[in-house]
């Protein structure tokens, strides 16, 4: 049974679990689905500065603050207990292109080339972290929501302004995977 | 504390985000240079679960264990869902991570992630500040 758990988990598995985690949070306390706006949660306890988007009773969201900290707290177990002993297998067309761009790390879910303190005072740590997070920050809460608010618990409520936010990711991931970053490992790698 | 059972199920959530292999960056591009099926399969069946059980939720007027009744809201459309999305997209493919998955990639020993975070929460914060200034959006 550990042998199971330990292998990757086929999409079907993963996808039923956290698709599951709607209807949970729903019965447990009418809570929807969401992980951005945790983002938002932090801002308002912590740097309010007086802007009204942050000022509204952060304390009856906190649940949220749990919920990710629950996130982290099951990577660490994932990781720690759990781990898949061989390395990640990555598909081989994507595997040349990567190389192609100087990546030579392929063994676990991160390449350590560019997801390394290592990096944090280079430009490629700029760009991958720095300017990376601000983006996923930003643009999660001018769209209200991001994969689990709008593509999971959205569409599972069959939301259409969700369709137009998870078409919109899509567009904007396939232009920066496809356009953006070959550009940027040019300049940086 | 009545919250301590969302950090349990975020637990179960982060064990599966690291498990499915959601958190790494590789999968993100696969994803976004259409070479493998992995995410598309994960996305889909969790919309497919989530829709089944909203469903059965709605049908059979289910209540929250401690009673109340199951409230929605619907989703108002705005410009912010492209504009927006678009952006988040863009971080998506760079990060290899929505905002869910960086906590599990900090929780999972990437710990050069916690700048990608504050970051992101920094970025959200940006947002905040400039919410009336940007085009339509409400909130």
């Amino acid at each position: 049974m550990i042998e199971l758990i330990k292998d990757p988990w086929h999409w079907l598995a993963g996808g039923i679990i956290i698709g599951l985690t709607v209807p949970v949070l729903l019965l447990l306390g009418n809570k929807k689905f969401g992980i951005s706006s945790s983002l938002r949660h932090i801002c308002a306890m912590c740097i309010p500065a007086n802007i009204p988007f942050f000022k509204y009773d952060w304390k009856k969201e906190i649940w949220n603050l749990f919920f990710v900290a629950g996130i982290l707290i099951g990577g660490f177990i994932a990781a720690r207990f759990l781990q898949n002993p061989n390395a990640i297998i990555v598909a081989e067309k994507t595997q040349a292109v990567l190389k192609g761009y100087g990546v030579t790390d392929f063994t676990g879910l991160m390449p350590l080339d560019i997801f390394n303190w290592k990096n944090i005072f280079t430009l490629k740590g700029f760009f991958f972290f720095v300017v990376g997070g601000f983006l996923v920050g930003f643009g999660t809460r001018y769209a209200g929501g991001c994969t689990s608010g709008h593509s999971i618990m959205g569409l599972s409520n069959l939301q259409w302004p969700s369709l137009v936010a998870t078409i919109s990711f899509m567009v904007g991931g396939f232009i920066s995977a496809n356009f953006i970053l070959p550009v940027i490992f040019k300049l940086l790698l | 504390m009545k919250n301590i059972k969302y950090l349990v199920v975020g637990i179960f959530f982060g064990i599966a985000f690291v498990k499915a292999e959601i958190i790494s960056w590789f999968r993100i591009q696969e994803m976004f240079q259409l070479t493998s099926f992995h995410m598309y399969g994960v996305i889909g069946t969790a919309v497919v679960t989530g829709m089944i059980s909203i469903f059965i939720i709605k049908r059979f007027n289910i209540k929250t264990f401690s009673g109340e009744g199951i409230v929605i809201e619907d989703k108002k459309f705005d410009k912010g869902q492209i504009i927006g999305g678009l952006i988040f997209g863009i971080g998506w493919a760079i990060t290899g991570a929505c905002p869910g998955p960086l906590f599990a990639q900090i929780g999972a020993g990437f710990g050069v992630v916690t700048i990608t975070l504050l970051s992101a929460i920094a970025g959200t914060w940006v947002y905040g500040k400039i919410a009336t200034k940007v085009p339509v959006k409400d909130e």
